[in-house]
């Protein structure tokens, strides 16, 4: 369920110091311009590293490479130690099952219902056929995330916070090792951004997870990094904890923070 | 500086000049471009559709929601053609004196021609525009990617079985097409004559041979497979947001049609060489 703010910022663990995700001199071109230059950057087990950054500089772009809906143009992407570059494509899979991703729209498939949702990546990820395990985790899914009461209707009934908090449990109940999340909190209210928030801290503590938030969202940051990135002009410019960067001199970092 | 016109992963570099030749190289250019990722859409829908899995309860849904779904448009359309072709048709036949032709003349209109196509346009329609307008929204609100992170392929989810079920549907709307349109001719030839069921249907049982029926049915599989594949196609790879869906929808209708025609017309030419 959904814990108050001051409980969660307590579940802010410092993570282990593995990496989970190391990316080397990424670089992304779309026709003539260049996207994403140079990227260099290591996310540790149980780690939530947010990367900031203006508006087309490459963040969702960054992440959607990192799960293969996007081809990287150069550079080296190891994912739980397995270098993508060298993989076959069952293997690929594999490495791709154990990663979540909550779309910025929640991205829900607007044909099926809420159960319907949230029983497709059983059937589809981990091959799942019995019925009654199924209800049981679906059940489970969307306690988590406190909509029990939505699993028979349509996504098109749920407002923006509820479709978020259905894709998060979509993308959670098959419990992945490493969650991208693109802009979890883009286009809600303060109170149900801080609900997201708080819940991509649960998830951080409970499901030991390791997360890289892609946000504009400073509240969002505050509450949720460990870390943080800021991207600016297709390399990772900056980076430090939240404090850090937020008493930083630098007025172009300080812009983001106002 | 040149300007890029990009479609997906093609780009084409239009070098400065005058504005109406710039255009229409682009036009050109374009057109090329479309019929590449058009051909290399269709090489991979042969190639996915022999891969497992086959989304054998995916390819049920969608027949049921493309075929049956369809049912009560295609048996009105069907319906009126049938029963506005007997009455227009009278008057003609009537000035020769060969009322009595009415029924094999209607039946073989029907059956050879007027049905698949009147169903295919109906059929392009309806359904040619639903494909469109579904995925292109599908792709705008990030669900296609959504499919792809679940470990499921989207082209053999949402494209082959869509495609497939369009194919297996169409004929089987058109023989319901031509069952209703010859009910609404004997409807049509009863306004103004008093001709029984048992002798308007002999007399269309006599003119109509498996030559006007076999091809006509089969064209109907080409029909039913063009709509399907560029109803997919435009909403696969339509541009991103809401501007993006009106369009796909629209141009699968246009260009769903438009195959229609051009299938029709080989077909018949195909036909009249093999019956020679």
């Amino acid at each position: 369920m959904i814990s108050d703010e001051n409980e969660s910022i307590e579940t802010l663990e410092s993570p282990e110091n593995s990496a989970v995700i190391e990316i080397q001199n990424l670089k992304k071109d779309f026709g003539n311009k260049t996207v994403l230059r140079d990227i260099n950057l290591i996310l540790n087990k149980g780690e939530n590293l947010v990367i900031l950054g203006q508006s087309g500089t490459g963040k969702s772009v960054l992440i959607k490479c990192i799960v293969g809906l996007i081809q990287i143009d150069e550079g080296k992407l190891i994912v739980l130690g397995e270098d993508l570059s060298t993989l076959k494509e069952k293997e690929l899979i594999q490495v791709y099952r154990k990663i979540g991703f909550l779309f910025q729209s929640g991205a829900l498939y607007d044909s099926m219902t809420v159960r319907e949702n949230l029983e497709f990546p059983l059937k589809r990820q981990l091959r799942m056929k019995n019925q009654e395990e199924m209800d049981l985790l679906v059940k489970e899914a969307l306690h988590d995330v406190g909509l029990d009461d939505a699993i028979d209707k349509s996504p098109s009934e749920l407002s923006g916070g509820m479709r978020k908090r259905l894709g998060l449990a979509r993308t959670l109940i098959v419990k992945p090792e490493i969650m991208l999340y693109d802009e979890p909190t883009t286009g809600l209210d303060p109170i149900t951004s801080r609900e997201i928030s708080n819940l991509i801290m649960e998830v951080q503590k409970n499901h030991t997870t390791s997360s890289i938030i892609i946000t504009h969202d400073i509240e969002c940051a505050r509450l949720t990094a460990n870390r943080i990135i800021v991207i600016k002009d297709g390399v990772c410019a900056v980076e430090g904890i939240f404090s850090e960067l937020e008493n930083s001199t630098d007025p172009w970092i300080k812009s983001f923070f106002e | 500086m040149g300007k890029t016109i990009s479609n997906k992963s093609l780009s084409v570099k239009v070098e400065p000049g005058n504005p109406s030749k710039i255009l229409a190289d682009s036009v050109f250019k374009n057109f090329f471009i479309e019929v590449y990722s058009m051909t290399a859409f269709t090489f991979r829908f042969f190639k996915e559709v022999w891969k497992p899995p086959y989304e054998i309860n995916e390819i049920l849904k969608q027949s049921f929601l493309i075929g049956y779904k369809s049912l009560p448009l295609i048996a009105i359309t069907g319906f009126i053609i049938g029963l506005v072709l007997t009455i227009q048709s009278r008057p003609t036949l009537a000035k020769f004196g060969a009322e009595s032709w009415l029924p094999a003349m209607v039946a073989v209109s029907i059956i050879r021609e007027i049905g698949p196509v009147i169903t295919a346009l109906i059929f392009a329609g309806k359904v040619g525009s639903g494909i469109g307008a579904e995925l292109a929204s599908m792709n705008v609100t990030e669900q296609i990617d959504a499919m792809q992170v679940s470990d499921t392929n989207p082209f053999k989810y949402l494209v082959v079985t869509r495609i497939l079920s369009a194919t297996l549907m169409l004929p089987i709307l058109t023989i319901f097409a031509d069952v209703v349109g010859l009910f609404g001719s004997y409807m049509g030839v009863n306004i103004k004559g008093n001709v029984s069921a048992h002798l308007y249907f002999s007399q269309v049982f006599q003119s109509v041979t498996f030559e006007d029926i076999l091809p006509a049915i089969f064209k109907t599989l080409f029909f039913g497979f063009a709509i399907g594949l560029i109803g997919c196609y435009k909403g696969y790879n339509s541009n991103k947001g809401t501007e993006g869906v009106g369009k796909s929808a629209n141009s699968a209708v246009v260009f769903g049609s438009l195959m229609v025609f051009v299938i029709d017309m080989i077909a018949v030419q195909i036909t009249s060489l093999l019956q020679n």
